[in-house]
């Protein structure tokens, strides 16, 4: 499967997500509304073959609210893909693809911890870096960079 | 898309005007319960090695009024201090550090403890039990989640114990000192005697720390005190 | 200076003759039910002897089996990337070093490149020759500590396991003494700036690192006997922790991990970047995907990164090492919209760095992939089944460096 092939099949199974090359360095970056994610995820597994999980991440665009990010590889055919999804100002719900890709589980849960973006279907959604009893979500912006907080501080 | 305004009003450099950010930086009020470590005390700590032995405890007692005798007697003040030299000098030679490798800090205290630059021949043998070392060298940053493991590995260490913070990361937070996760120097968590700076110090300064530190045990081993700053060495 | 604990604070003696504290009627008693199916709950602390940083496993035990892991990380988190947002290009890269701190220019050369990607900068032959022989060398004294302090775990410290520590940490050694006349740092350095590399090649150094690589080639062979001809470590190794293929790529490992278990992706060759495309290499491959196949796939990587040395040494073009030397202020670099993400085949595996930049000396958002954050996400899914003493052994094949997986 080439990358054209691969965009022309997107393309015409999901009309509204937007295909283009906006991050350098992936050749198809896919946009699409959070209710498609899962299906998404599904049909970049069976029908694009990117069986390879690479990572999952969180944007905090300020106004415009948080975007998920994730980047799945076809590796027989080198086929880089990148699905984001943009949440929408105030929401941090998002479905989760722990079912679909089993390297999620902790890519999720660290989005969780560091954005406060509850994934639903998740099975075990705690914080993996921080301290189980930290409030609030570091990567925020509105989160400042550092202050004095007892007991080491 | 990216809002024109480029970074929030996190940056702690200070140089540069503070950019009125559109979002209200709030800072956040963590609700971490203060920790009790009174519960995980497991060994009894004395401060001075000449504690007060009871009254049931002779054998001690012997020992030391027969170096008192021997003291006492013309001339035998040589023997002991010709024999307490040779205890401060076992003590001092003998300081099993804990491997408390953390961090990259911890790559060039493995190299310390390799061959080139041998610390066994200072007579320290890395142990990973806390039980039965002297010596605590915290290689690395410590964060607010290990803080506590810290303190309780160093509160299961016996009497008497140093400590050395090598590295920036645990002198002050180091390079990540702006961090909201990062405590800022292990001096706030445990009591310090060497401090080893570098990022990561060279084994050569974590040897110079050492011996600074040898000569800090003897110190002690003859007054029984800890010891003060030194202005000539710090 | 009132935040400082000193002696001072700590609590006084407690009497000896005070005796163990009782409660008000007497010694407490429980009364065990053993029934011979009973499950432990064991924690591999943050600190423990086999030497891989701060992890923390949880293990559920049946006997001497373990049934359940959970893997608590974050002991090492270190706000990576809150403080890149508030760092500029240039000040980054030696804190970028930090998270990956064994191999410590392949993590600066993520986000060195992702930069670079997104600003159009070239970067100078001779630079981008430069960088690939660092990088093999990282790449040559990373698995080097690796093959020292799994020994030693498998072996114990006093147990022998120290004897294959001690020999490839004087070979590594060999390699620093490279690396600080090189750029002047051991272990952690800022050599890798947006638009090329920092230092030049002082004189001496090729012939130096010829003889280098030379000695460590000989002495490789040396090691791979002593272990293979050890029926013990192959006792240990073989048939332990196996990874499918479905499984590896599902979760995500990469690198040698990946490799042991069949699949061929590199990333120097599918995705060449600085020049890899001008040197001859091959990828090695093991499918059994257990520990000794890693094993493997790690010894020869040796050679072939070796052999990646020698040919970027024949071909070092002469030329400028920067495209942007110099440097007058720390927010000179100022990259333009945009956002990349950037992979570097790092010893662990694909290191990436998802860089979003917003026109100022300030990335917006920085996301570091770590490889062996993903690396170690396998953990509970392999290590059930297996025996305590297997746990070791997996872990340290898996190869963590815990300032990638924290960040």
């Amino acid at each position: 499967m080439t990358l054209d092939q691969a965009r022309t099949l997107i393309s015409q199974r999901f009309a509204t997500a937007q295909v283009d090359a906006a991050v350098e360095g992936v050749p198809i970056v896919v946009t699409v509304s959070p209710d498609e994610w899962t299906t998404f995820a599904q049909f970049a597994k069976n029908d694009l073959q990117c069986r390879f999980f690479s990572f999952l991440t969180a944007v905090d665009w300020k106004e415009q609210g948080l975007e998920v990010v994730a980047r799945l590889d076809n590796l027989d055919d080198r086929i880089g893909l990148m699905m984001k999804t943009k949440l929408g100002p105030g929401a941090s719900e998002c479905p989760s693809i722990t079912p679909i890709f089993r390297g999620a589980n902790w890519m999720e849960r660290e989005a969780y911890d560091m954005f406060g973006i509850r994934f639903d279907g998740h099975p075990d959604l705690r914080r993996i870096l921080l301290s189980d009893d930290w409030v609030g979500h570091p990567l925020l912006k509105s989160y400042a960079v550092d202050t004095p907080h007892p007991p080491y501080r | 898309m990216p809002s024109g305004n480029g970074s929030s009003s996190g940056s702690n450099l200070g140089r540069k005007q503070e950019r009125r950010s559109p979002v209200a930086v709030r800072p956040p009020v963590p609700e971490i319960p203060v920790p009790v470590w009174r519960n995980f005390k497991d060994l009894q700590e004395w401060e001075q090695l000449r504690q007060e032995r009871p009254e049931g405890d002779k054998h001690s007692s012997a020992f030391v009024s027969i170096t008192e005798g021997i003291h006492n007697f013309p001339g035998g003040f040589v023997v002991t201090t010709v024999a307490d030299a040779f205890l401060n000098w076992a003590r001092k030679s003998s300081v099993w550090p804990v491997t408390f490798g953390l961090a990259c800090c911890a790559i060039e205290m493995m190299a310390t403890f390799a061959s080139r630059f041998d610390v066994e021949r200072l007579g320290m043998v890395p142990w990973a039990s806390p039980r039965h070392s002297d010596l605590m060298i915290v290689s690395g940053t410590v964060n607010i989640k290990m803080a506590p493991m810290l303190k309780r590995i160093y509160e299961q260490m016996p009497d008497p114990k140093w400590a050395v913070s090598m590295g920036s990361c645990a002198n002050s937070g180091g390079p990540f000192r702006h961090g909201y996760f990062v405590v800022k120097g292990v001096d706030r968590v445990i009591p310090v005697d060497v401090y080893v700076p570098g990022c990561p110090p060279p084994p050569e300064s974590l040897l110079n720390g050492l011996l600074l530190l040898q000569d800090q045990i003897s110190h002690f081993r003859r007054t029984g005190k800890r010891a003060e700053p030194n202005p000539k060495v710090d | 200076m009132s935040t400082r604990a000193t002696h001072a604070d700590r609590e006084g003696p407690r009497r000896t003759d005070e005796g163990p504290r009782r409660t008000e009627d007497g010694p407490r008693r429980i009364d065990l039910d053993y029934a011979g199916s009973e499950r432990l709950t064991m924690n591999m602390g943050p600190q423990h002897p086999s030497a891989h940083g701060v992890f923390r496993a949880i293990l559920t035990l049946e006997g001497e089996q373990v049934v359940g892991v959970d893997a608590v990380i974050g002991y090492l988190h270190r706000c990576h990337e809150k403080l890149s947002e508030t760092l500029t290009y240039a000040q980054y890269p030696s804190i970028a070093s930090k998270t990956d701190y064994v191999a410590a220019m392949t993590s600066e050369f993520a986000y060195v490149r992702a930069a670079e990607q997104i600003g159009k900068i070239d970067v100078p032959k001779r630079a981008q020759y430069l960088r690939v022989i660092t990088s093999e060398l990282q790449r040559v004294a990373s698995h080097l500590l690796w093959l020292g302090t799994w020994c030693l775990d498998l072996g114990g410290a006093l147990g022998g396991g120290a004897t294959i520590f001690l020999y490839c940490i004087r070979e590594r050694e060999l390699l620093l003494d490279l690396f600080e006349s090189l750029v002047g740092a051991r272990l952690l350095y800022g050599f890798y700036q947006v638009g090329g590399v920092r230092y030049d090649v002082p004189p001496g150094w090729v012939a130096t690192c010829r003889e280098t690589v030379d000695l460590i080639d000989a002495r490789i062979s040396e090691y791979e006997h002593m272990l293979e001809d050890n029926p013990f470590f192959m006792a240990r190794v073989q048939g332990v922790g196996v990874v499918s293929r479905a499984l590896a790529e599902d979760v995500g490992i990469s690198g040698p991990l990946l490799r042991g278990s069949g699949v061929n992706h590199d990333l120097r060759r599918s995705d060449p970047y600085s020049s890899y495309d001008d040197f001859q290499f091959t990828v090695p491959v093991e499918t059994a995907g257990d520990c000794f196949a890693r094993y493997r796939v790690r010894m020869v990587e040796f050679r072939e990164s070796l052999k990646i040395v020698r040919q970027a040494l024949d071909g070092l073009p002469e030329g400028p090492i920067s495209s942007r030397p110099g440097l007058k202020s720390v927010a000179q670099t100022r990259i333009p919209k945009g956002e990349a993400y950037v992979r570097v085949e790092g010893a662990r595996g694909e290191v990436g760095c998802y860089l979003i930049a917003d026109g100022s000396a300030k990335p917006y958002r920085m996301k570091w992939r770590g490889a062996s954050f993903s690396n170690l996400a396998i953990l509970p899914h392999i290590i059930p089944g297996h025996k305590v003493a297997d746990v070791v052994a997996i872990m340290g094949s898996v190869d963590p460096v815990f300032g990638e997986v924290d960040r």
